[in-house]
């Protein structure tokens, strides 16, 4: 039986306990364990959650609309109330607002009792939201190792509710001392992760009507709960992980930050242990440790960019005529002022004899407005090649720096990508942390051919997902212009140019606002042409240092120098 | 029902940091910086179960004390057989991605839709109103609401202008914000504005983990034999704290510490002076909860880096961290 499946199975008993899973990545298992807990749930509330749903639909409170046309309060249960004890699955879970997030958390903390399921196919940077990643214990990605579902599934089950009260089998102490070691090891900061896995194994071993612990459940628990959640992986002496390193370049070295840390010996940890733990951990796992932590999608509203108008908060704007639905509130006053003056004639309408109260249509219904202001972003795209690299790269680090210590004042994120050799990366995804940027720009590699094109494609790509979700990029390209690797990684000064232009030309469709900013020192014509290619700024900054690079971009991305 | 305060592993920082701020609530709450699931938000609520209930007025949902009852907008003063009560101390949770309606208080819908009525419905600040505020992720919250909640907490009252409608009540309350700050930076004029800050990382030492886990398997287990266990170190706190309530007006702050707090500032260039201010009342506050008699040197170094690590002017280009810093500035100045 598949893991998945053994998981759902465990959740259907006590979903309390165990808080959810979260499912990653399409696949026929996955549908399997859809159908398996639709299944195990049929007696039990059972509720599929749209990523929009609105506060009132979520949390419950008054039906504005049928509340006006009936005269009296009319009142809708919230689903996280209806859903009490069932199964909340949400699909599309990695495009869920902050809103719905921290509501669905607060219900969770607060006893609500539901298995969460989070159905996510999203990519490499698009996570749930993870306060909720955090509040369910299994973690299965089907995305990676698509797993053969296993035909039979007599699955028993635990007395349902027997579960939730701490039923389950005995946890030895050296059970407990294994999870320890394997949460250590594997850097798992989250007392919640080791909580869960302690959980999972009592009952896992109760669902086998076993009286003990075995080492199959440790491995299975090792794979759902505690593998997926590595950020550190632990050292092996016999085979270490191979990680697939881009071609001519280091691996980055594992994400400890702290020299606290001491390493634990691994010879604590039985080797089967280990080994299910190791295949366990998703294979980008590596490259997410490089750069600290997986990227969580911001919310909240930024600054300068582009405003929004939306229909729940920020600045409040005027009234304007709309039905009092999907999240928009009523403006009771705008409404009345509307409906006053025609009292008179609708009560003469009705006859003469018609009962004295006030009468509202719809077509009086006023709804507020508010101004949201999406989020600005700046995305510096430096070249990293040649003999320049490293100053040229500390003083885009130090400007990246600067630009985040001010993101207070101007509320803007920042992103990183370097160019060099046969590739463009991204070192930095956008982030308004300064902590997380100091980790990840501590290191940086340079040298090698300018893959320019490649660089202004990765800049573009950026920019345009960013601006998908309502963020305003803004794109700072430090480079002298002259590319020399063309679009497919092969050397050749010529191709390269003109696949730089081509690039930059491609850059100008998507109407992103950039600046090519020329540090060499004497600026060439290079630069300027890939600029006008581009329709961005050309500024020679000859010279320029850390601070001059920020003030530059600040000045014309904000219209202000800082 | 919450954890037990006295089962919480480790975390000794933050407790203490709780405790410091309950006894002196004008210290102005705390700041927990951490990653998920360290037990930040288990802390903070198994504190406000330790506290000894308040006289409110019977029935008043703004909280409002009997000695306030004239300043309240449900006009509690006026009304005829008004009786007060004990209530617990309110601990109310600010969920990310809440509205300014439900912060502030909005136009109460339905007595303006059942009986044409303009009334006020409050919001979270009246429920929060002489207990704990608590926001978990402070750092992701909107601008807008963080710029609101600043001044509540600087004013101690929530002021409405809004739907027409014209509301002002008293809104006294410790804020209590979590966040990982690599996930998204707080505004320096926010974290100004907390008294005390603390930095939490689950244990990383496998004795501790292990009784983490002994602990909750023995509370899901048997929730009542849990609690029973863990009944009388949960009252000795009780006991600790309402001494140290009582003993705060009476603790001499003598010259010496003065001067202590003054030169740490100065070495560490702990920005503005609301750094020495609570420099100050933390000691004396964790002087009170020792059962000292006065304020001293060491009451003074158990709380410098709480009371100080999050008012140090940031040097962008600087590597070493603020918890780094006090510390030495501790050992050159007192060795």
């Amino acid at each position: 039986m598949s893991d998945a499946l053994l998981a759902a199975d465990l959740l259907a008993a006590a979903p309390a306990r165990l808080g959810g899973m979260w499912l990653r990545g399409p696949s026929a298992e996955r549908d399997a364990v859809l159908a398996f807990l639709a299944e195990e749930f049929a007696d039990r509330p059972v509720r599929r959650l749209p990523v929009h749903i609105d506060e009132e639909r979520l949390c419950g409170g008054i039906d504005v609309a049928s509340s006006l046309s009936a005269g009296r309060r009319i009142e809708q249960a919230g689903l996280l109330e209806e859903v009490a004890g069932g199964l909340l699955v949400v699909p599309m879970a990695e495009r869920m607002s902050g809103m719905v997030a921290g509501r669905i958390a607060q219900a969770m903390d607060a006893g609500a009792g539901f298995a969460l399921v989070l159905i996510d196919d999203g990519g490499e940077e698009e996570v749930p939201p993870v306060s909720l990643t955090e509040r369910v214990a299994f973690w299965c990605d089907f995305s990676t190792n698509p797993a053969v579902i296993a035909p039979e599934s007599d699955l028993s089950r635990i007395p349902e509710g027997l579960g939730n009260t701490g039923g389950g089998c005995t946890v030895a102490a050296q059970d407990r001392q294994t999870l320890a070691n394997i949460t250590l090891a594997l850097g798992i900061d989250s007392a919640r992760a080791m909580l869960f896995a302690q959980s999972a194994l009592s009952l896992s071993a109760q669902i086998d009507e076993r009286d003990s612990i075995t080492d199959d459940d440790i491995q299975f628990v090792a794979r759902t709960v505690l593998g997926p959640r590595a950020t550190r992986i632990p050292q092996q002496a016999e085979e270490p992980p191979p990680p697939p390193p881009p071609e001519g370049e280091e691996e980055p070295p594992p994400g400890d930050n702290d020299g606290e840390d001491e390493q634990h010996d691994p010879d604590q940890l039985d080797d089967l242990i280990l080994a299910a733990v190791l295949a366990s951990i998703p294979k980008d796992v590596l490259a997410r440790i490089g750069e600290g932590r997986s990227a969580r999608r911001a919310t909240g509203a930024g600054g300068a960019g582009r405003k929004r108008a939306s229909q729940m908060r920020g600045r409040p704007l005027g009234a304007r005529p709309g039905l009092p639905r999907g999240g928009a509130r009523l403006a009771l006053i705008d409404t009345l002022r509307t409906a006053v003056p025609w009292q008179e004639i609708r009560r003469q309408q009705e006859g003469m004899d018609a009962p004295r109260r006030l009468r509202i249509r719809k077509g009086d219904l006023r709804i507020r407005r508010f101004e949201e202001r999406a989020e600005a972003l700046t995305i510096f795209a430096v070249d990293a090649s040649g003999s320049s690299a490293l100053a040229r790269l500390a003083e885009a680090k130090g400007a990246v720096e600067l630009m985040l210590a001010q993101s207070y004042v101007k509320r803007a994120q920042v992103a990183l990508i370097a160019f060099r050799g046969t590739s463009a990366e991204l070192l930095l995804p956008p982030t308004r942390s300064l902590t997380r940027a100091k980790k990840v720009l501590g290191e940086l590699p340079g040298g090698g051919g300018t893959p320019l094109a490649l660089g202004l494609s990765a800049a573009a790509e950026l920019a345009e997902t960013q601006a998908a979700r309502g963020r305003t990029p803004f794109v700072a390209v430090l480079t002298d212009g002259k590319g020399n690797i063309d679009r497919n990684g092969q050397p050749g000064r010529a191709q390269a140019g003109e696949d730089a232009l081509a690039a930059a030309r491609r850059f100008a469709q998507s109407g992103t606002q950039a600046v090519v900013i020329d540090i060499s020192a004497r600026p060439q014509p290079e630069a300027a042409a890939i600029a006008a290619a581009m329709r961005a700024r050309y500024l020679a900054l000859p010279r320029a240092d850390a601070r001059g690079v920020e003030r530059a971009v600040s000045a014309l991305q904000f219209g202000k120098a800082s | 029902m919450p954890f037990p305060f006295s089962a919480i592993v480790g975390q000794d920082e933050m407790k203490r940091a709780l405790l410091i701020s309950a006894v002196d609530p004008r210290i102005g709450g705390v700041m927990v910086f951490g990653d998920r699931g360290t037990g930040k938000s288990t802390a903070a609520r198994a504190l406000s179960a330790l506290l000894p209930p308040m006289q409110a007025i019977a029935g008043c949902r703004y909280n409002c004390a009997p000695e306030e009852a004239d300043r309240c907008p449900d006009k509690c003063a006026e009304k005829k057989g008004v009786k007060t009560a004990k209530v617990p101390v309110p601990f109310v949770d600010l969920p990310l991605g809440a509205t300014e309606d439900r912060v502030l208080g909005a136009l109460d819908l339905e007595r303006a839709l059942g009986r044409g009525e303009k009334a006020f419905e409050p919001g979270l600040l009246a429920r929060a109103h002489r207990g704990y505020l608590y926001i978990d992720e402070i750092n992701l919250l909107e601008d807008h609401l963080v710029d609101l909640l600043l001044d509540v907490a600087a004013s101690g009252e929530n002021l409405v202008e809004r739907e027409g409608l014209s509301v002002r009540h008293p809104a006294r309350f410790v804020l209590i914000g979590s966040g990982n700050p690599e996930e998204g930076e707080l505004r320096p004029q926010l974290l100004d504005r907390f008294g005390l800050s603390v930095e939490v990382k689950t244990p990383q030492d496998l004795e501790q983990r292990i009784e983490i886990m002994r602990r909750c398997d023995a509370l899901e287990r048997d929730g009542a034999a849990f609690a029973a266990d863990w009944a009388e170190a949960d009252a000795k706190i009780v006991k600790r704290l309402a001494k140290g309530k009582k003993a705060l007006p009476n603790v001499a702050m003598p010259e010496s510490t003065l001067t202590d707090a003054a030169t740490l500032c100065m070495a560490v260039g702990a920005d503005g002076l609301r750094g020495e201010l609570t420099l100050m009342r933390a000691a004396r506050a964790f002087a009170a909860l020792e059962g000292a008699k006065s304020a001293e040197r060491k009451h003074l170094r158990a709380v410098a880096p709480m009371a100080l690590r999050h008012r140090l002017r940031r040097d962008v280009l600087d590597e070493t961290g603020s918890t780094v810093r006090i510390d030495r500035a501790l050992t050159e100045l007192f060795g």
